[in-house]
């Protein structure tokens, strides 16, 4: 406890980490991160692409439903509106992909900030059955007749993932997959980067206060209304920059990838994950991603049941998430006061 | 004026409360304090009259902009941020002093930073002054009830209220955590420019720490001015004690 009291001041509200050991976190979070460059061939690491895209998905939805205690059953749509903007950007209008990542970010952060409007009114299970109707419609909205010539409807719409650069060919050997990987990774990462910067700031503690106690917050001038919304616009931004990086990793989209069985997943993988946890949110992909095939694996005959089998034992073993578990170990490991 | 219903909660109440002072607001259960408090505090709207604070009406203004002009309250029944520590909640208070928004802060911009750092730096002092300095990185929930109030009062006290509402702050507490409560009053209005408005009870604490008392009854103003005054009211004696008992406790 002294060592904390001892703390220089700048350190004080966030977690306290010194500079050195920060480093080797880094280093070996890196490690972690790029090592599956060379240990998977191009399969896995599809699979593990689409695991850390599925991370930022549940990361958006954190940000609504976990720091901000708005249930959101909804965030499929997201995804697929953010996946359907830079496939029709790319196969409609040659758009490059990177460009289509700040367009699709902002179509979905107008989207999520008007449904984070009637979000105001209905609070709880009601606003749950609100963005539970919106991943029913999206996905029929986009099979519809009238958008058509834009999403190719039923048949979806083909595109190409980003080809890696010159520059970086040239000196190192690369396939579209590995650099795939790295594109999610890096969007991903600086997403996570600003994300606990907000978290952990003024705002963040207002999403979590308002959660809390919404009659205290507003006493201390948290303006409940702007909060919620930008919240909703916030995280729908980032679950739709998942799903703009997921139409280039699949190189096609399809109404029917994103059914509401999607959304479900995604705040399943929250849950599991840790709610209101960055970290959590992770390990909430890799749920999102594995387990499905894991359950496959075990048997074809009923996946559905092993799935919920494991989901149970997740449920009961680790009632905080995966990130609680991590917090557990690394108190017992370093004496620390988390 | 406020009515629920066809019964009048509160009426042709007035009083001011004058820059740093302390003013206890006193009355038998039912007398319409809790009432009075939430009208001062925006959570009822009257039907009738206004409540200014500082040359503002405040009366139907949006309850978040009371805290940025000054107005700092604590809760009866204990109204903190459960999932947070002592200090989250103590820096959560800071809100209204900062105007960071999202991208500010998702971006760490110098704004930002300055902001959490003043806002660290105060609730470092305030950590201290309430002597919280050994659970300042608990978790609220896990601390007896005392310590709570001691975190509800650094979280109104770190946005620099000019005036702070308290309901109820003695409720729950022990004989010694009043006596502390009181002295604390006394060194917080020494030590910050701010007025209190208290509403309590604990009739020998605001008689202790008013510098003026106002009585209620009946959604009435019975008394008003210094706690001798009030004390020797003959109407606050009957309100308190029934009618028999008003000429002997007088003349006592």
């Amino acid at each position: 406890m002294s060592a904390i009291q001892d703390a220089p001041p700048l350190a004080a509200a966030a977690p306290r980490v010194s500079t050195a050991r920060r480093g080797v976190w880094l280093v070996l979070g890196l490690a972690v991160a790029l090592a599956p460059l060379w240990l998977l061939e191009s399969f896995h690491l599809f699979q593990l692409t689409m695991a850390v895209i599925m991370s930022l998905a549940v990361l958006g939805l954190n940000i609504v439903t976990g720091y901000n205690g708005q249930i959101s059953l909804g965030h499929g749509a997201f995804f697929a509106i953010g996946a359907y903007v830079t496939a029709i950007l790319m196969a409609q209008a040659d758009w490059s992909f990177y460009a289509t990542l700040p367009f699709a970010a902002a179509v979905c952060g107008m989207v999520g900030y008007a449904v984070g409007l009637p979000a105001l009114r209905l609070g709880g299970l009601y606003l749950a059955l609100v963005t539970f109707s919106l991943a029913v419609a999206v996905p029929q909205l986009l099979k519809h007749r009238a958008l058509e010539d834009w999403t190719g409807g039923v048949q979806g719409l083909f595109l190409m993932k980003p080809e890696p650069p010159a520059w970086l060919t040239a000196r190192v050997a690369i396939t579209p997959d590995q650099f795939m990987y790295l594109v999610a990774l890096v969007v991903a990462a600086l997403c996570y980067l600003l994300a606990w910067n907000l978290i952990r700031g003024r705002i963040g503690r207002a999403l979590m206060a308002t959660r809390d106690h919404p009659t205290a917050a507003e006493a201390m001038g948290m303006d409940i209304a702007a909060l919620k919304t930008r919240a909703f616009a916030v995280s729908a931004m980032i679950t739709g920059v998942a799903g703009a990086l997921s139409a280039a990793a699949v190189e096609f989209v399809a109404p029917d990838s994103f059914t509401f069985l999607l959304s479900i997943s995604l705040f399943v993988g929250m849950v599991v994950g840790g709610v209101a946890s960055i970290l959590g949110s992770v390990f909430g992909g890799l749920f999102v991603l594995f387990v499905p095939n894991i359950a496959e694996s075990i048997s074809r005959a009923a996946p559905g049941v092993i799935y919920g089998i494991i989901l149970i034992v997740f449920l009961f073993a680790l009632p905080e998430g995966v990130a609680g578990l991590v917090r557990r170990v690394l108190a017992r490991l370093g004496g620390r006061s988390h | 004026m406020v009515r629920f219903g066809g019964v009048t909660a509160v009426g042709g109440v007035s009083f001011d409360v004058a820059e740093r002072q302390i003013c206890g607001l006193i009355g038998p259960n039912g007398a319409g304090k809790t009432t009075l408090f939430n009208v001062i505090s925006g959570i009822y709207r009257p039907q009738e009259g206004q409540v200014r604070f500082a040359g503002t009406v405040t009366t139907g203004m949006p309850r978040h902009r009371m805290a940025p002009l000054g107005l700092g309250r604590t809760f009866q029944n204990l109204a903190l941020f459960k999932s947070m520590t002592v200090r989250e909640n103590i820096l959560a208070g800071a809100h209204s002093a900062g105007s960071a928004g999202f991208l500010a802060n998702a971006l760490r911009l110098p704004r930002a930073r300055a902001e959490e750092a003043a806002a660290d730096r105060r609730a470092r002092e305030l950590i201290h002054l309430l002597q919280l300095d050994a659970v300042a990185d608990k978790p609220v929930v896990d601390l007896p009830f005392g310590t709570q109030k001691r975190v509800e009062m650094a979280r109104a006290l770190i946005s620099q209220p000019k005036l702070l509402l308290l309901d109820e702050p003695a409720g729950g507490l022990n004989h010694g955590e009043v006596d502390e409560l009181a002295e604390l009053f006394q060194h917080v209005r020494r030590s910050f420019d701010l007025a209190i408005l208290l509403v309590e009870h604990h009739m020998s604490l605001v008689m202790r720490v008013s510098d003026k008392v106002v009585a209620l009854d009946f959604g009435k103003k019975i008394a008003d001015g210094t706690p001798d005054e009030v004390r020797s009211s003959p109407e606050v004696i009957r309100a308190y004690l029934g009618d028999g008992h008003a000429e002997a406790a007088h003349a006592a």
